[in-house]
Parts: structure tokens; sequence; C-alpha cells
């Protein structure tokens, strides 16, 4: 039951093969067996029983709200929540309880959804790993399959190191572990420079970053404004299409929300694909790429061709900039966006407190982990009068010409295009620490961050699992507002590729004795 | 940047300001430490009596210029739903945007920006069909979100003129008439207050302004002392009341102005400026600004020079002081607002058509809705009424005395000259004596005309209308001819009696009838006097003269 998709277990509530209340336990259930994954940072279990009983009550009337009734879902911790403790993963909001939901959030709660809890996540969602969090690091559930054992038993080499465990990927690793381990059916991430489509690659979801402007962003904790999104990741592109439409549209509470009416749709089953361009960024072989996932972006062209498709090579010329703007334009947003944590009015407040001064200084010395400060430093840095042109307003140039890029692309007949999502397969914790957050963000955005300077919708899909049995995912970025053509041309490679469900083992009961034990008790 | 609350120091909770402090302050001066130091020299000596000037101190002049801040009137703050009132209990009109809650965004208010539109336009200004918010950093405990969203680099409108009035003359009777330019009006939010406990060294935060909207109005340095500064300022505040969009009380803070001051002798480069904080009145405002140019005139002259900074005006001894807490040389880091899109702006060409009316601010629909603003108010009044231009300008800058006058006029048939001499000499002199605003007048608009009408009809002579005039202002709930009839200063209508005082009169006083015969004319008004004053100046004076003609010539 728990491996079902989101569109699948909507039906089995339907038909009254299982009750919102008993869907809801069986998760609840899960998630504390699973545990030790350490996606969740608030399992909000009393909440969710109440709101699967009420879904009940409106099955049992016939009177549901829609395809998300009764779903159990869950929301990155950096997604404000009335009531219910929203940290960021920081110190400095720890304990904090936000008097109001996001937009995203509440609609997501109009529509019936059972919220099971908040996930975790790299402090204020700075990081590629989820590994720099208060909350202690997020294992990867791929890491557990009996797949990914099964590969590891046979290969002596990697029996050695089988004690480590694997990262998810980050910001969103919590929402990404939480959808992969079975343990609810779709989840908010957010997405500033890959961080909904990091995880997802590596934990073989599918992760959907809308275009910006179509989701509010009111009540999401803000890494850089202008990029920001809020992201869905699901376990089908079906799935990503249905709670988009649930989320979409003009918010009076966030300006930068498109006013034109956006209208929910739905994918086909049958796609043809035989109209569609597809480009190949040139510029996104770059080095590092493993020669796995090189392997399956070019399987995929192949695929689109031999179903009819344009396939084209194009250029982006600026993409090699991207990272290096990106991370000017980042730091100087989080510069200002991380001001107003001063102690003053919530969050955490240093008892050093000899002058106001003293007082700020240490409250956010003692709030902040080592990423942030070094982000606020650097941001501060280039908006000084006398930096402020040569690197603020000149990585605003070149995000401009990135943009025109994509534009250009676009305009010149290229429907989606497709590229990797990820460099490699998840890594292993012990491996990925081995470089500073920095650098790591550096190279895990690569491929991923284009989409965000540009505003532009794109989604991740794992297409099949690498010689290490761990997710491999491409990616497809679509043109600006144009979701459905992008979500169809993602399902339908979906369709094409088969990618198999996570044979979870059961976890909870041997989680001591791993990886040794094989049992197979696939969780759904 | 918002007038911020003035203080010795900035603490929310605790505050020391420990020696420690005092040092780091001094070393984040180590740029111009040199000059620091020698100011502390001249300061030393502007104390001191000057007893030889070098040069002649009269061709020194001074140079000002104003950033104003205006609060907008509106219902609801610039970027938030809560309400905008002066005096509500403290941090009760507060939305989790204001308080900065992480996740809330800015939603710009339609009517704030209606606001600085209409008040841009009655300053004749350029206004730009696009302009941006920007982020303005610095860390106060005041201001939450660390940072205040401001216009800084495309503001809503530039390049304005005011025109303001100066009354000048041995008798304040000359108009005339001065332009200062505006160089823009920016839309920000206003910061909130900090209260400062210096007993318990604590600071209460009240967030009740944080966040409210702001006009600032940037005046060009075209004012050379404090009263030319105090007359834009008001010209200015009636601009704002006539157009509603700032209720302009400098009191309730409103209206805050800074002032810009140097001075330099002219043909020469304007001299560094210092800026003048703290000033609650237009009096004020005139008096910093005097005693800020005094100083800075005596600095150069005893030899030493101005520093760039900031000084607040202290009402009780009339002075300046540096202040502390703004020293340092501040870098405010700018950035663009990223969560607000361009301020756009239509006029009746540009309208798109299908645009819902609520979602764009045609620039057009605001010029037509305009007032009439106070010059246009002044010539009205000069005009309807024949009155002269320096009564016009008294009548409208006085709070409340146009609408006076207009009320009396329209119920008497008096000349308005007469009833002008009545309202401003009379009633304001009184008014102003006792600090007494015109609502407050004792004497409704209705009793005055009916006092100006008496008289108009020949019922009273003048004499006995200032009586009961008086006897108005009193206050004891008599109307003007309850007045008349009580204490009988009716016009004495017997002319057989009349006759008889005067004959009375010259019977008593012959030597002053021979004086008359032997043509010394002056002295009948003395006879006219005796006779009054017999009757309690209840005779009609042309009356008594003819009278007292015939019987001594």
């Amino acid at each position: 039951m728990l491996g079902l998709t989101l569109r699948e277990v909507a039906l089995a509530l339907r038909e009254g093969k299982v009750s919102p209340t008993e869907l809801c336990q069986r998760c609840l259930h899960f998630i504390r067996k699973t545990k030790f994954l350490n996606a969740y940072v608030t399992v909000t279990e009393e909440i969710a029983l109440k709101q699967a009983e009420q879904a009940e009550k409106r099955f049992l009337k016939g009177e549901t709200l829609g395809p998300l009734d009764g779903i159990p879902i869950a929301v990155k911790d950096n997604f404000s929540t009335a009531s219910i403790q929203t940290t960021c993963a920081s110190q400095m909001l720890k304990g904090y309880i936000p008097p109001f939901n996001a937009t995203v959030v509440q609609k997501l709660l109009d529509q019936g959804a059972v919220l099971m809890g908040k996930t975790n996540l790299d402090e204020f969602a700075m990081g590629s790993g989820s590994t720099d969090t208060i909350f202690g690091p997020v294992r990867n559930p791929w890491g557990y399959s009996r797949q990914y054992q099964e590969r590891c038993a046979q290969n002596p080499e990697d029996t050695k190191d089988s004690s480590d465990w694997l990262i998810t990927g980050g910001s969103s690793g919590g929402s990404a572990a939480s959808v992969a381990s079975l343990t609810c059916f779709a989840s908010l991430g957010s997405d500033t420079g890959g961080s909904t489509r990091n995880p997802a690659a590596n934990c073989g979801v599918v992760g959907l970053k809308p275009t910006y402007g179509l989701l509010s962003r009111h009540g999401l904790i803000p890494l850089v404004n202008s990029m920001d999104v809020p992201g869905i990741l699901t376990r089908s592109v079906h799935d990503a299409a249905t709670v988009l439409g649930v989320l979409g549209g003009h918010d009076p509470k966030d300006s930068t929300t498109v006013p034109e009416p956006f209208k929910p749709f739905s994918l086909p089953d049958e796609i043809d694909v035989r109209n569609v361009c597809v480009g190949i960024p040139r510029e996104y072989h770059a080095p590092g790429l493993s020669k796995e996932i090189l392997a399956h972006w070019t399987k995929a062209a192949e695929l689109f061709e031999k179903a009819g498709a344009r396939v084209v090579e194009v250029s982006l010329p600026h993409t090699q900039h991207s990272i290096v703007c990106y991370h000017v334009l980042c730091t100087a947003e989080v510069a200002s966006n991380m001001a107003r944590f001063d102690g003053l009015e919530y969050g955490h407040r240093s008892t050093i407190d000899s002058s106001t001064e003293v007082m700020y200084a240490s409250t956010r010395h003692e709030g902040f982990n080592d990423v942030v400060r070094g982000r606020i430093l650097s941001g501060n840095y280039f908006l000084l009068k006398q930096n402020y042109d040569r690197y603020f307003v000149k990585a605003q140039k070149v995000r401009r010409l990135i943009s025109n890029d994509f534009m250009k692309v676009f305009s010149s007949g290229v429907d989606v295009l497709l590229t990797p999502t990820t460099l490699s397969d998840a890594s292993r914790y012990s491996e990925f620490i081995k470089e500073d957050n920095r650098t790591r963000s550096a190279q895990e955005d690569i491929f991923t961050q284009c989409a965000n300077m540009a505003g532009l919708p794109a989604v991740t899909l794992p297409v099949a699992l690498s010689e290490r049995n761990l997710p491999i995912s491409l990616q497809f970025i679509g043109q600006g507002f144009r979701e459905k053509n992008l979500l169809t041309v993602a399902k339908w490679y979906e369709q094409q590729v088969k990618f198999p469900l996570i044979e979870f083992q059961d976890v909870a009961d041997h989680v001591s004795e791993f990886p040794k034990k094989t049992k197979s008790a696939s969780a759904s | 940047m918002a007038a911020s609350s003035v203080g010795v120091c900035t603490a929310c909770t605790i505050c020391r300001l420990s020696g420690r402090y005092w040092f780091s302050r001094t070393f984040s001066y180590n740029n111009n430490f040199s000059s620091r130091n020698v100011q502390t020299t001249t300061l030393h000596c502007q104390s001191q009596p000057q007893t030889k000037r070098k040069t002649d101190p009269r061709k020194w002049v001074g140079v000002v210029g104003l950033e104003i801040h205006a609060q907008i009137h509106s219902n609801a703050k610039l970027f938030s739903e809560s309400g905008v009132l002066f005096a509500a209990p403290p941090n009760s009109l507060v939305s989790y945007f204001d308080a900065s809650l992480p996740g809330t965004l800015p939603v710009l208010n339609r009517r704030c920006v209606e606001a600085a539109v209409m008040t841009s336009l009655a300053l004749n200004c350029t206004i730009n069909k696009k302009s941006l918010f920007d982020r303005k950093h610095y860390f106060y405990a005041d201001l939450p979100a660390g940072y205040q969203i401001t216009q800084q680099r495309l503001p809503i409108a530039v390049a304005g003129s005011l025109i303001y009035n100066l009354l000048v003359g041995q008798k304040w009777n000359q108009v005339v008439t001065k332009t200062v330019r505006i160089k823009q009006i920016q839309l920000e939010q206003d910061s909130g207050k900090s209260l400062h406990d210096d007993t318990r060294s604590q600071t209460l935060i009240d967030l009740n302004r944080a966040g409210v909207g702001l006009m600032e109005v940037v005046m060009e340095p075209d004012m050379c002392c404090g009263e030319e500064a105090a007359a834009a300022v008001r010209e200015l505040q009636l601009i704002l009341q006539a157009l509603g969009t700032c209720q302009g009380n400098m009191a309730e803070g409103q209206l805050r102005v800074d002032a810009n001051v140097s001075v330099h002798q002219p043909g020469e480069p304007l001299g560094v400026r210092t800026e003048v904080k703290n000033i609650n009145s237009a009096r004020f405002l005139a008096r910093a600004i005097d005693y800020e140019i005094q100083r800075q005139t005596d600095v150069l002259e005893s030899g030493g020079w101005i520093l760039n900074e900031t000084r607040s005006f202290d009402y009780k001894s009339g002075r300046t002081t540096p202040m502390r807490d703004k020293e340092g040389l501040q870098d405010y880091r700018f950035m663009p607002e990223p969560n607000l899109p361009p301020l756009i702006l239509y006029d009746n060409k540009t309208v798109p058509t299908q645009a819902d009316p609520q979602q764009v601010v045609n620039i057009d629909q605001i010029r037509e809705r305009l007032p009439e603003l106070p010059n246009v108010r002044r010539s009205r009044l000069v005009e309807q009424y024949g009155i002269l231009p320096e009564h016009s300008f008294t009548l409208v800058n006085e709070d409340g005395l146009m609408e006076y006058f207009v009320s009396v006029a329209r119920e008497t048939k008096a000349e308005p000259r007469k009833i002008i001499g009545w309202i401003i000499k009379d009633l304001l002199g009184l008014l102003k004596q006792h600090s007494l605003n015109v609502s407050q007048s004792p004497i409704s608009p209705m009793s005055m005309a009916e006092l100006l009408n008496l008289l108009e009809a020949g019922t009273i002579s003048s004499s006995a209308a200032k009586q009961v005039f008086q006897e108005l202002w009193k206050g004891a709930g008599s109307s003007a001819s309850q007045i008349v009839q009580k204490l009988d200063l009716g016009l004495l209508q017997d002319h057989s009696t009349l006759e008889q005082i005067c004959r009375t009169v010259i019977d008593s006083n012959q030597e002053e009838v021979r004086a008359i015969r032997a043509g010394n004319k002056k002295v009948l008004n003395k006879l006219i006097g005796l006779v009054q004053r017999e009757l309690k100046g209840r005779a009609d004076p042309v009356q008594v003269k003819t009278i007292l003609e015939e019987k001594t010539l």
C-alpha cells in the first residue's frame, strides 16, 4: 500500500480499499521504523490523525475535497506551519512556532492533505547534502534498499565501507527521503539552486521546480527571494502535476506571483512525442560528469529520437559563468534576509547582552552555523558600496545573459532541454564531507541552478539504477509557465524507463544488523 | 532614511555604554583621526569668548537643505494591512510582516502610492512611470527586518519645486515669493520607536509605527536661514493637509524635518554640512538652523573647521550637539528589494484597456482630483473678497482661520476688509495671547457675525462693539444682542437727549468752546470724547460732531 503512487492511493481511498485513518497510521508506523533516516524533524502525529479522521468523515459522506484528500504528505521545515515548530534546522529558530501557514501549506491542508511532519534540511536550506543541520544528517533510504545491499554483498570492495551510509543530497534531503522511504506520498521542498531536484535525483523520486512566480513563496523562509520556488517531490510525474494543480496560482500575499489565472491540468496517459523538439545543451558535458550518467543521458536522447522526436544539440554559452554569479547573488540576498535574525522579536537570543551590539553579535554567532555565517559575510562584502558594481551588478548582468541563452534556444523551436541532474549517483557521507559546503554546493548545483537564474521550470526523474544499484536521474528544463508541456515530455520518458520501486528492507527490525541481512521484506 | 527615534543608546533589553564601547567607536574613526582631534580643539575654542575676529563674520551666509519625512495619512501601513494610529496602545498595530516574521512578504498599499503621486503632482514633480524599491541595511532595535525598504535608485518622483512666501518689512506686510527645488520624493517605511529607560538600563520597543508609509521629500539647499526653512515647511504642511496625504502634525511626528546646514562665503564652494535632527516644530526648526549657522560661522571665524556630522537640537537650551550613536560612516549595503516588482504608474494614454482599475494607478485621474492648493486659495481670497495679499497669507496659514473668515463673511453684510480687521487684529491677537488655536476660540463665527451686523446696522457704535467683543470673549453664553441689551450699549436714538447732553458739556467747558471759535477745530474732538464718556460710547460720533459744531460755531 505504501509503495503506491499518489494517484493510485487516491483511487484506493476512493474505492474504500483503505481508509484515510488506516493509511495515516501505516505511514506513522513506518516513520517510526525509519527514524534512523532522520528525514523528519517533527512528526505531527496528533495533527495527522485528526486530519485523517476528518478526511474519513468526508469520505463516508462522499464529500471529498479533491485528489489530495486523505493523502499523507510532508513539508520541509522551512515552510511556516501554524502552531507547528518551524526551525530551518537552525539553532536560530529552534522552538519558533509561526502563527500562520505558508500559502502552499494552507492550500494542501485546504485540499484535505494529511500532514505527517516537517522534514530535515541543511540549515536555512544552505547546502547540497542535507548534512549541515542541527538535527544531524539525513540518510538516503536507497542505502538500505535490497537492491543496493545485494550489490554491496557482491562487491567485496564496497563491503568494507558498508557501515558507511549514503547522503540524500540537499537541501531538501528530508523531503526526498520521506517520499523515497514510502512514509508519505508527496512532500514539499524548496528549490533555490537545485535544492529540490538534487535530493530527488539522489533518492530516486520525481522533483519539480516550477516556474518562478507560479507558486506563492509567502511563508517560505527565504534563502534567495529572487530564485526560491516551492518544490514538489513525488513518486511519479503525474503526481507532481496533481500537486502543482493544487499549489499554483496568484497569491495576494506574494507580489511576485503572476496575476494571470492558473489552470490546473492533468497529464495524458497516451503521449506522442513526434512533434517535440528536445535540446541537448553541449555545455552540460561538464568535467566530473560520471560515465554512467553520460551514458543514460545519451540513451535518453536516442530514445526520443527513435520515438520520432527531434533531438538537437544546442548551446547555452554563458552556462560556465552561472555558478559564480549564483554564488554572488545568493550570498548577497542571504546577507540581507538573515539580518532580521537579531534575537529581538523571535528565535534564539543570547544571554550575553552587555550592549545591544554585543547581544546581536553573540545571538547571531550562536544561532547560525559556519555555512550561514560564511554566506552572510561574503554577501555583505559583495554589497559594500565599493564592491556593489563589481560583483552584484555584474552578476545580475550575467544572470540576464544566462536567461537570454535559454530564451534564444526556446525561440529557435526547442520545447524542452534534456540534461543530467547531478554529476553522479549518491555519495557516501564519508566521501561527501571531504569537501566543505561551499565546494560541494558549487559542484552539486552545477546543472540545476541555471534554471533558477532564469526562473524556468525544471523536473528531475529517476531513469535507471547505476552499477551500485542507486538511482540515476535526468532533468528536463522547460519554458516559463509551460509546465504542462514539460511534464508531459517527462511523463513520456518515465513510461519508457519504468524505474523500479525501492525494495525497502524491514529496516526497523534489522537496522542494527545492516547490511548483512538480506531478507526480502518489501515495505510496499 | 527613516527618522528613527533619538536616544543615546539603542539597546533593546539592556544597554550599558561601557568604556570599551567608546574605545572601539573612536577606532572606527581612524580614517580621519587627526581631523577629529582638531575638531575637539575647536569645540573648546567655541565655548570661549571670542576676542578678535580675523575676518568680517557678516560675509558668511547659510545654506540650508531639508529632508522631510511625511507620514502618509492612510488606514493601513505601506506594505501591510495593520492600522495606522498615533498613540495607540504599544504594539497593538503590528502585523506579522511588521514584526519581520520570517517568510512574510511586502504587499504595496495602493493608497500610499496614490498619496505619493498626488503630493508629487502638487509639488510640480516629474513622476517616474517606473520606480523601484531597495533595501537599506542597518542594525537598529526598532528596525525589525534589519533593513528599511526605500527607493534609493529610482524614486517615484523627481525634479519638483515648492513655492512659498515670506512676510518681510517693518510691518510684516510685504509678501516675498521664494522657490525651493525638490530633488526627489521617495516612498519608504517608517521605523518603530525605542523607549529608553535609563534607570533600568533597558529599552522598550513599540512597533506600531514600524512600516507606516513615509514620503521622503528631499529639498535642494536653496534656503539661507531658519525663517526661510520654516516658511517652506509651513507651506509644505499646508499643501499636504489640503491634499489629505499627510496630517502634518509635527508634534505627533507626522512631519519630521532634518536640516542640512552649511555656511560659505558667496562665490566660494559650499561648506561642509551638518545634519540637524530632532526638530519637532517649525519654530524650533528656524531656531535650530539659525543656531547652527551661527555656530558654524563662529567655528570658521576662529580658524576651526566643520565636521560632517549629525547633530541633535535641544529645544531647552536652543543648541545643537553631536549625536553620538549616529557617528561613524555607515555602509547601508543597498540592494534591490527582490519581493516587490517595479512600481509601474499609468496615465490616460498608457493605461491598459483590460486592466482592473483596482490594480492600476492612473496619474491623470489623480491630477483631476487635486484639490485647491494654498497659493490658489490665497489668490481666490484676494480676488473674491478684495482683501490684501498679506491678509490672505494670514488667513490661510493659521489653522482654521480662513474657514472662520468665510463663515463670518457669509453671515454678515460688513465689508470683508472690516471683517479682516476684527478677525486678524482683535480675535487672532487675543487667541495668540492666550495660546489658543482658532478652533478653540470662545467667540464662534456666528457670534462674530452677529456683532458685526449690529455694528453695520448702526445699532451700536464701534467703541460699544469693542465692549461687546470683550464680553463675548469672556464666554458667559450671551449673544451679542443680549449683551447690548443687558449693558445698555445700544446707540442713543433720542436726538433731544443727545442735544441736551451736548449742551451740558459745552456749558461746563467754555474755555474749549472759545478755542474752537478762535479756529482751533481740533479741540472739538475733546468735546466729542466727553459726550461719549457721558454716554458710555452709545452715541453716534457723526451725530455728536454735527450737534457740537452747530452749538459752538
